[in-house]
């Protein structure tokens, strides 16, 4: 048990959670290739033609993974961030910085995909509707959480500023997903309900459960090649870096 | 608690020597609401439907232009690092400075409502109404900005960050508080609005001078 620990931890330090991220990365890449490749060409020549929705709904092969990829960032992120301020631990509190872009070009694509897809269905590119409104709040919290860290030079003291945001972020996550479904019900000019599930052709599920798992590598990879980026700037001054480097 | 008191006491003496910075949010608060007649039009019946959420904004908009200073000055000359360094807990000041803050930005923007809102066509219960909402919200306004007042303490462009921060974490205040207004005016019970108002509230007075002081402690470092 005592061995197992020690195991773990070890991965917390820069140096030996650099080259596991390097020798991890090609794999995540390639899952990431064959997940998309199986799930577009699911969702483009298998799935049937949507009843109502025509063509135009196969958009939410990429909408659908993106909403979810955006959310579960940002808890991941804020997991990160918890860890590093709690822990002390370096690479947590990068990892946190390395995921945020991501989240939010996560929560860009969900709401730039769901105009696209508004347009033709709705007629509108945006309703205020209390999910497409949460989206972009989320966008707004991942912005908030990268200002922070960008604006703050000394890098531990924006990692610990960054983590007390993104942990007030995710407690209020559910408070303004809430507060934002009350006001939209409330105020009910749309006609438009999203809750309502329609039954899904079981091809239309592959295809976003694929596409979903491929959203997923994408998104473990290129934050694996963002952390070693970010490991490479913060640990320039140590040794093993300028090794590595040569 | 004499602790509490003490801090309360030293920064309202502190503000009312400088009474122009007080001053000037509630300036901005009464001029913005006033500006939207004018972009808007006259009419009477659109400026009654929309009044709640102008009212709201401004108010969420004027409490933003005090929060810098909650803890700049203190920062700048040394006071709070003093404060970290006092035997009494450092959350019991900051919720000390956190309240002195409201009854500077807060309160006068909660007493000034009810005769914006006389510009705005509202009958006498919805003033009421307004006036709970705000009496409620406004303190948490000023809870959950502290948080983004510590986290950008002394850093570049803070106050643009600060917006950036804090605005996102307001909306459930501005959803409730103007909805609670605007369900009086369409004839509902506004309670359960001001009921979860007053939930955040209750909430935020426990929590965030607790993340408030952890992130001082981070900026202090």
């Amino acid at each position: 048990m005592r061995q197992s620990i020690i195991h773990w931890f070890r991965f917390a330090s820069p140096q030996s959670f650099y080259p596991l991220a390097g020798r991890l990365i090609p794999w995540f890449w390639a899952a990431a290739a064959l997940f998309a490749i199986a799930g577009l060409w699911i969702s483009f020549f298998v799935a049937p033609t949507d009843a109502q929705q025509g063509e135009g709904y196969r958009i939410i092969f990429v909408h659908v993974p993106a909403s979810w990829m955006s959310m579960f960032i940002y808890m991941v992120m804020a997991f990160w961030a918890g860890l590093g301020l709690a822990l002390n631990t370096r690479v947590s509190a990068m990892m946190a910085q390395a995921l945020a872009p991501t989240g939010a070009l996560m929560a860009a694509l969900s709401l730039w995909t769901g105009a696209l897809w508004g347009k033709p269905m709705w007629g509108a590119w945006w309703v205020w509707d209390a999910r497409l409104t949460s989206e972009l709040i989320l966008l707004f919290l991942f912005l908030g959480f990268m200002a922070l860290q960008a604006a703050i030079d000394d890098p531990r003291r924006a990692d610990k500023a960054g983590a007390i945001l993104a942990l007030v972020g995710v407690v209020n996550i559910p408070i303004i997903y809430f507060s934002v479904k009350w006001w939209n019900t409330l105020h009910q000019g749309s006609t438009i309900n999203l809750n309502k599930a329609p039954s899904m052709a079981q091809t239309m599920l592959w295809g976003m459960l694929l596409m979903a798992l491929a959203f997923w590598m994408y998104s473990i990879a290129i934050a694996l090649v963002r952390v070693r980026a970010i490991i490479l700037e913060r640990e320039r001054h140590t040794e093993w870096v300028k090794h590595a480097v040569e | 608690m004499s602790a509490f008191l003490a801090t309360v006491k030293r920064d309202l003496l502190l503000a009312l020597r400088r009474k122009s910075e007080v001053l000037t949010a509630v300036f901005f608060f009464v001029i913005v609401t006033s500006l939207f007649p004018l972009g808007i039009g006259p009419e009477a019946v659109l400026l009654k439907k929309i009044a709640p959420g102008i009212l709201w904004v401004a108010a969420l908009l004027a409490t933003l232009l005090g929060l810098p200073r909650l803890f700049a000055t203190d920062h700048v000359d040394g006071t709070l690092e003093q404060m970290a360094l006092s035997p009494s807990p450092l959350g019991l000041l900051v919720a000390g400075k956190i309240l002195a803050h409201w009854l500077l930005c807060g309160l006068p923007l909660v007493l000034l409502a009810p005769i914006l809102g006389l510009q705005f066509d509202l009958d006498a219960s919805a003033l009421g109404i307004l006036t709970l909402a705000l009496l409620l919200g406004t303190p948490l306004l000023s809870l959950i900005g502290s948080i983004g007042a510590a986290l950008t303490l002394g850093v570049r462009g803070g106050g643009v960050l600060l917006a950036l921060l804090v605005l996102p974490l307001y909306i459930p205040a501005l959803i409730f508080g103007a909805g609670a207004v605007e369900a009086h005016i369409a004839g509902l019970d506004a309670s359960g609005h001001l009921s979860l108002l007053a939930a955040m509230l209750a909430l935020a007075v426990f929590f965030a001078p607790w993340a408030t002081t952890a992130a001082l402690r981070i900026a202090l470092e």
